[in-house]
């Protein structure tokens, strides 16, 4: 079979149009998923698109329906339960855990075929309706809508939560709504490359992105371009061979992720020598002594005050920190 | 000018409780524009309750606030706020110009876009513009810095509100983030408030203080607030206020204890928790 005639057959087209509107999707929320450090929360909605489908497939007979709206319930959960980014995660894993077995139990009541459910766990690119097709791209067009309008005061809120919050922008809702748009573009691409590859598409593009510029939206647009060459890219290779296409999606993502770590810092250094030539990070933590004092006692030094900081009558704004 | 009607900021019977808990309460404050004023006290004093109210962020209880005459707005472009300093993450895809365009409508919808017509005035007048195109989280803490009071000064606020922030910095870095804060002040004639527990860095630009502490405040100038006899009164309990080469140290405690220098740090620690100084505690 040539690549001419497969490109002329319906389930090749749907293909490579799910992969790209997927592909727009990931892209467009993978650089603020790897700012906001949320990379396990797009592995935890993944995943419970699984127990939404089977919920779904159980009650209205519809997996997508119900892997969608999941998404939504699991984003509130989250957020409810992990307001604070340091409790964050381990929110995700107890409800990915119950949730999984929720799961499990919904399609122990299923009678009928269940390969619905479980192909959202693995997802199944050249099986894609035109129904589904729709599906993903209304979500496409709510990922972009959203994220067009709240792009800045997002970006503003990820990078910088307190100026943020004082500016009147408000962080705590912009986050639940990030929680939701991630959930919708996860579970909709969970059923074109499966859930356990949603993040070659979610995180790998926007982290290679990063690599390569400081500038927000060079990023996002770097971003968005490898996700989409990574996506129809591996797409196009599978229909040349008869090797799995998620095989190509994910080698195609990893092969960018490592160009650009490679590249990355010689891209930064020329940067930096562009300004200054040389930047000391100095460590903003590390207090040192101005001055010994002659005569000053050593044991000053090491009293109660944790030691370290050397004596405080020397250095009076040690008592700040 | 009579009354509160020339005022930058101007607080009556300002009173903040969460549900039983005052905060503080029939705070009157007034400062005037182009002044500096520094929030002292304790943590959980109520320092950051404070800052709130005047960003529009929280409303009082009871009494009134006025900014520039006005009831504050929330969060509005008015007031520019520097936060205490943060690191930010090595990988950050964020430039220091970036990170200043917030300042003038970060809080906006849509696209972000950089304008170096809006940004580099401010970039300049902070003296970052050799780094302001490198990603933020490769600076060092006082460059961080001086990027925040130009993200803080971007909107050309009347009112600068700086929390903490010179926290964490070594004392080099300290001295020129005052430095360039106070430039702006008299240059532009902004009103500048610190909200801080370490009054000395800042000692030489603060016209007015404001001592909060258990839920009482003492106002005025530096040389009338912190004094052995009005902390002592506000504490309840004795306090010295040591003035050595410059520094002013407040120090809770009845001479009991070890060496002074270790005193010394022991004690304005207990300061900063909120706690009773030790030697009355017993």
């Amino acid at each position: 079979m040539g690549l001419g005639f497969l490109l002329q057959q319906p389930f090749a087209q749907h293909a490579l149009v799910a992969a790209a509107l997927v592909a727009v999707s990931c892209g467009l929320i993978g650089p603020f998923v790897v700012t906001r450090g949320m990379a396990f929360a797009v592995h935890g909605t993944a995943e419970l698109a699984f127990t939404g489908a089977a919920a779904g497939l159980l009650v209205a007979n519809n997996p997508v329906v119900g892997a969608l709206i999941g998404s939504v319930v699991v984003a509130g959960l989250i957020a409810l339960f992990g307001a604070r980014q340091s409790e964050r995660d381990s929110a995700i894993g107890v409800i990915l855990a119950f949730g999984m077995g929720i799961g499990v139990l919904l399609l122990g009541f299923y009678h009928g075929f269940a390969t619905a459910a479980t192909n959202i766990l693995f997802g199944n690119i050249f099986g894609v309706s035109g129904d589904q097709l729709i599906v993903l791209l209304v979500i496409g067009v709510i990922v972009v809508a959203v994220m067009g309008i709240w792009y800045r005061p997002l970006l503003f809120a990820s990078v910088d939560p307190d100026a943020a919050g004082a500016r009147g922008v408000p962080v705590r809702g912009l986050g639940l709504l990030f929680l939701v748009v991630l959930a919708l573009t996860v579970t909709g691409a969970a059923q074109v490359v499966g859930t356990l590859l949603v993040l070659s598409l979610a995180i790998t593009p926007a982290a290679a992105a990063q690599r390569l510029s400081a500038s927000p939206l060079i990023v996002a647009g770097l971003s968005i371009v490898f996700a989409v060459v990574a996506a129809d890219g591996g797409l196009l290779a599978s229909f040349q061979s008869n090797v799995k296409a998620s095989v190509f999606i994910t080698s195609f993502s990893f092969a960018i992720y490592v160009v650009a770590r490679l590249t990355g810092p010689l891209l930064r250094d020329r940067r930096r020598s562009r300004y200054q030539g040389h930047f000391p990070r100095q460590e903003a933590t590390a207090l040192r002594p101005t001055a010994e004092l002659p005569g000053t006692p050593v044991a000053a030094a090491s009293s109660e005050d944790g030691g370290g900081l050397g004596d405080p009558a020397i250095r009076p704004w040690a008592s700040g920190t | 000018m009579n009354g509160s009607s020339g005022s930058a900021i101007a607080l009556r019977g300002a009173t903040v409780r969460f549900g039983d808990h005052v905060i503080w309460e029939k705070l009157d404050l007034d400062v005037a524009p182009g002044r500096c004023l520094a929030i002292l006290g304790p943590n959980g004093a109520g320092k950051s309750t404070l800052l709130k109210v005047l960003l529009g962020l929280l409303p009082l209880s009871a009494g009134t606030i006025t900014i520039d005459g006005r009831p504050p707005g929330h969060g509005s472009a008015e007031a520019g706020y520097v936060a205490q300093q943060r690191v930010f993450d090595p990988d950050l895809p964020i430039r220091g110009r970036d990170l200043v365009q917030f300042g003038v409508d970060g809080q906006r919808l849509g696209l972000p876009r950089t304008r170096a017509r809006q940004v580099d005035p401010v970039i300049e007048a902070v003296g970052a513009q050799s780094y302001a195109d490198v990603p933020i989280g490769l600076l060092s803490g006082g460059q961080q810095q001086r990027l925040r009071i130009a993200q803080a000064l971007a909107g050309g606020p009347r009112l600068l509100l700086c929390d903490e922030p010179l926290l964490s910095l070594d004392p080099a870095a300290q001295e020129e983030i005052v430095a360039v804060i106070d430039r702006h002040r008299r240059e532009h004639g902004t009103t500048v408030v610190y909200v801080t527990h370490e009054i000395t860095p800042i000692a030489d630009v603060v016209d007015q203080v404001l001592y909060v502490a258990a839920g009482r405040w003492a106002a005025g100038s530096p040389n009338t607030v912190l004094t052995t006899q009005s902390l002592s009164v506000l504490y309840g309990t004795h306090i010295d206020v040591i003035r050595v080469h410059g520094h002013i140290v407040i120090v809770g405690g009845d001479g009991t204890g070890v060496g002074p220098h270790h005193r010394h740090d022991d004690h304005v620690h207990d300061l900063h928790d909120g706690r009773p100084p030790e030697g009355h505690q017993r």
